[in-house]
């Protein structure tokens, strides 16, 4: 018996195959991001009257490569579908897609993949994989609700899209972005999609609760954005529940700006897409030999690489598993090692420092200044005493905002460890001369000693050697203890 | 010497080869032409004229220059204004594109201006090529030269009538249902539908994809092997385009047909054929059979339902095909905006749009819909695979079948134009070749009343040069 409320989430990931030069049935250059709008179209992806499309034969090979990777069946012939509605964005006013009834076939079918949640293995099962064309750009001067008229920009209508549908059993929104982002992990190592590229990546959810009906959730740009859609349709249709009203079955809309989701339209508005085979293109024919071929030619994927990283390196499973969680950390972690990095501390100071200043900043790891040989060289400085543990955490969060090499900011902020005995007995000095009553405390009380490390760790900033410090500390309070009478 | 706009394609191309005529002469000559009789028949939606002018003045200057000038040069061809021709506006005989300049050349346009052809206009149709009376054109019907009161046929009548009428030597149609071989019955010309997938569709505007190709219309079955060796071939640009070799069609042409294995469908003779239709074609068989062919009566059993799966499937595709004219990017638009932009498209295409375009796209919108595609579309898909295998079987022992391109003489304008049922039951005998994706070809069999019948002849997948070594010798035999 379920609790009340409890959640099903299934997902239809839309992944742009990005490493494609061109559009999915046309020539034109797929690369549209900071381009002049409307300026990579020809009369294929306008849906100019006599236009025809033609398969891109690439998208079909990277396709085949990410159903290998979910464990899919791929289908000696696949077919391609209109999927009919009116909608500026959409040039035919019917998308070329897939579809897996009417007789349709898509390009893969089935599979599963596997993700850990709190160290826990959950195994997500997918249920088809789709190619198809994406729909122009709106933009809307201004906002949606005030800009008096709308803009298209085609210049990414017809480039080519790769849906991934699960089946609807992820439990929270938590689970669903852990899965979103062991995906995206997965495609960035097989080449075929950059997801930190803006609308790269995007998301429809269904969810629903026990006792309520199946809502579906639209217009997800990011990952947080799916977590955050989530929680807030949860406690909308949670709430709902209690007051003893129903969940109607609809599609709302995420708006992101107000973090709220929208009613887009109810079961009796749902669209009619009239699906039929597309009869400008012919079946799609994937031989055996071929996956074969594909197959024997994949990079290593996540799990594979996680599991090398504990072979290899040793490292602890959560960390290998958090390490591999996005393909650039696990580059960047690699690239650290081969630079002469220590594996284990390469992975700790990631593990720990540089991926929660990330987190903090809501930046991708592409995104922070600092460079493989600038950590590494900091690592080196903490290492070999230059400085010590303490100021390395300070050094490399500089380090990310500026990019700046470890010795510039150590040198700029004379932040150097304070290893002479001759200037730590200085600084000791001043310290028994500051803090009279602590030093009296100090004489018979082990506490109060530290309290007086602390204090001279606060007046050099940390720069101290803190086992020289805590010998010359000794030392002086011994001293006076002797004075003593 | 005859004026130079009554010469066949291949007789021009001679002349002006051997520069016995100029190409400026001839094409002159055409617009000369065209300007005498074309007020009446009203074949042209537009011409070009000016630039056709230019280029037939470029060939003569490489035939000076001793330069080479191509298969078709000089040659003047009419083309269907549902294939794209580069800056010419190109309607589909609609309003919804009554201003519609496209920005590139459709395949076979190419294949013609490569081989020195002189493209001088664009020729009426019924709307997006639905229909067979060329009645349904934005622009106004197109009138048949035999019989003026009478229709050309369609829906490329205006491609038919301009070979008829010696407004160009050639001219190229579209067959979705029988739109090249109705009108070149009803005009006593030879046109030819061929294989699906033999001539490249890139620029053709789409009413039903999967049935549909460019075919070439002539005076004679020299000229429409000749045409259609110039356009056929494979093309990149269209995913359902075969990459086979295509030859000289004109090289497979003799004066007789000994061994020749002749099947006629009683289906072809059967209810709604009129009799002396049926008679004159006969006639027409027992030619084919004095020429060395023989014939053996056989049955279609299929065929009865032929005439339903091909306008479910039709109108299911030209559903789809036609949802892009909605006047946001091109194409006719209203002035005011509506509320929104669902409404503003439903006004653009409201008005857009002809009575029987609209029907057919709601009645294709109908098939297709949830519930009823398994009941209407898929079931279509299925009757039409079981006519396919019934054809191929049927050529397992026969060479060709023949039969009446259509059941009927060409009829009084208006006549059957407020009767869709009517119009469309005239079909019957061209869609089986459309369903079935093999060539056919009309070829002008006699007169009845002083009205044109022609004969069909269909053949297996990719066998045209039987279809014209059919019509050659049977054109012959009539000659003499």
């Amino acid at each position: 018996m379920k609790n009340l409320g409890e959640a099903v989430i299934g997902l239809e990931t839309h992944c742009q195959l990005t490493s494609l030069k061109s559009k999915l049935f046309c020539g034109c250059s797929a690369n549209y991001r900071g381009r002049s709008p409307n300026t990579l179209v020809c009369p294929v992806c306008l849906g100019l009257p006599g236009s025809l499309p033609v398969l891109n034969r690439r998208a079909v090979e990277l396709a085949v490569m990410v159903a290998l990777a979910l464990k899919s069946k791929i289908p000696e012939r696949s077919l391609f579908f209109r999927k009919n509605y009116y909608y500026p964005d959409m040039p035919k006013n019917f998308q070329i897609s897939q579809y897996d009834k009417s007789g349709g076939v898509p390009i893969a079918v089935g599979g599963s993949m596997s993700f850990r949640v709190d160290g826990e293995e959950r195994t997500v099962e997918i249920l088809r994989v789709q190619l198809e064309e994406d729909p122009a750009r709106l933009l809307y001067p201004g906002s949606i609700d005030t800009s008096p008229y709308t803009l298209v920009d085609y210049n990414r209508a017809g480039v080519a899209l790769l849906e991934i549908v699960t089946k609807p059993v992820l439990r929270s929104p938590r689970e669903a972005r852990l899965f979103l982002q062991r995906l995206r992990s997965t495609l960035e190592h097989l080449g075929v999609s950059d997801g930190g590229l803006e609308g790269a990546m995007r998301c429809d959810a269904n969810i629903s609760l026990a006792g309520g009906k199946r809502v579906e959730v639209k217009n997800i740009s990011s990952f947080k954005e799916v977590e955050r859609a989530l929680e807030f349709e949860i406690t909308r249709q949670r709430s709902l529940l209690a007051r003893g009203k129903g969940v109607a079955m609809e599609t709302r809309h995420w708006d992101e700006v107000k973090r709220v989701t929208v009613s887009l339209r109810v079961k009796e508005e749902e669209h009619d897409y009239r699906y039929f085979p597309e009869p400008d293109l012919v079946p799609v024919v994937i031989p055996r030999k071929y996956v074969d071929e594909v197959g024997a030619a994949m990079p290593e994927l996540p799990d594979a690489r996680r599991d090398r990283f504990i072979d290899e390196y040793g490292l602890p499973l959560y960390d290998a598993e958090v390490l591999t969680s996005e393909k650039a950390l696990a580059d960047f972690f690699e690239e650290c090692v081969r630079l002469g990095g220590d594996a284990k501390k390469v992975s700790n100071w990631m593990m720990t420092d540089f991926l929660r200043w990330l987190r903090e900043e809501d930046l991708d790891v592409a995104d922070s200044r600092v460079t493989t040989q600038n950590l590494v060289e900091m690592i080196r400085l903490v290492e070999d005493g230059t400085i010590s543990g303490k100021i390395g955490k300070s050094v490399l969060r500089e380090m990310m905002k500026t990019g700046k090499s470890p010795r510039e900011i150590i040198e700029a902020e004379g932040l150097l460890r304070i290893d002479s005995e001759e200037e730590i007995s200085r600084l000791v000095d001043r310290v028994i001369e500051e803090k009279p009553k602590a030093v009296q405390d100090a004489l018979t009380d082990e506490k109060a000693v530290n309290f007086l490390i602390g204090q001279l760790m606060r007046l050099s900033r940390g720069r101290t050697d803190p086992t020289l410090a805590n010998k010359v500390m000794r030392e002086k309070l011994e001293a006076l203890r002797q004075r003593k009478p | 010497m005859p004026e130079p706009y009554s010469l066949s394609a291949r007789e021009v191309s001679e002349r002006i080869r051997f520069r016995e005529l100029s190409a400026e002469e001839c094409v002159a000559s055409i617009f000369q032409r065209i300007r005498e009789v074309d007020d009446d028949l009203h074949a042209f939606v537009s011409l070009s004229e000016s630039s056709a002018l230019e280029r037939a003045r470029e060939v003569d200057r490489r035939l000076r220059e001793g330069k080479n000038v191509g298969r078709l040069a000089g040659v003047t061809v009419a083309v269907k204004d549902n294939i794209c021709t580069e800056g010419l506006r190109t309607t589909c005989s609609s309003r919804m594109l009554e201003n519609f300049l496209p920005l590139y050349n459709a395949t076979v346009v190419e294949r013609l201006l490569r081989e020195g052809a002189i493209i001088v206009g664009k020729t009426n149709m019924d709307e997006f090529a639905m229909g067979s009376s060329t009645e349904s054109s934005y622009f106004g019907p197109t009138r048949n030269p035999w019989d003026k009161s009478r229709v050309p046929g369609g829906s490329s009548g205006g491609s038919a009538v301009t070979v008829a009428a010696d407004e160009a030597a050639l001219a190229l149609g579209s067959d979705t249902g029988g739109s090249v071989r109705c009108p070149a019955s009803f005009c006593s010309v030879v046109g030819l539908k061929p294989t699906y997938g033999l001539v490249s569709r890139y620029g053709l505007i789409a009413y039903a994809n999967s049935l549909e190709q460019i075919g070439p219309l002539a005076g004679d079955v020299y000229d429409c092997a000749l045409l259609l060796s110039v356009i056929a071939g494979h093309d990149v640009r269209d995913g359902t385009s075969v990459d086979i070799r295509v030859d000289d069609y004109t090289k497979s042409l003799g004066d007789d047909l000994r061994g020749l294995r002749v099947g006629v469908p009683k289906e072809f003779f059967g209810e709604g054929v009129e009799e002396e239709v049926a008679k004159i074609v006969w006639d027409g068989i027992h030619n084919l059979e004095e020429l060395g062919a023989s014939y053996e009566e056989l049955s279609l059993p299929t065929l009865r339902y032929a005439l339903a799966t091909y306008y479910l499937i039709a109108m299911s595709e030209a559903s789809s095909n036609l949802a892009r004219y909605d006047g946001l990017r091109y194409g006719y638009s209203e002035k005011a905006l509506a509320e929104d932009w669902s409404k503003t498209f439903s006004r653009n295409r409201m008005t857009g749009f002809g009575p029987e375009v609209r029907r057919r796209i709601i009645l294709g919108t109908y098939a297709l819909s949830a519930g009823y595609y398994d009941r209407y579309y898929l079931k279509a898909l299925q009757v039409r695979t079981l006519i396919k295998e019934e054809f191929e079987k049927t050529f397992k022992g026969f060479d060709v079948i023949v039969g009446p391109t259509m059941p009927v003489l060409p009829f009084k304008m208006g006549e059957k134009i407020d009767d869709p049922l009517a119009l469309y039951m005239c079909d019957i005998l061209t869609v089986p070749a459309n369903l079935v994706g093999c060539p056919a070809i009309s070829i002008p069999c006699g007169f009845v009343h002083d009205l044109p019948v022609g004969m069909q002849a269909v053949a297996p997948f990719f066998r045209e040069e039987l279809l014209f070594r059919v019509g050659f010798a049977f054109e012959g035999r009539l000659r003499r």
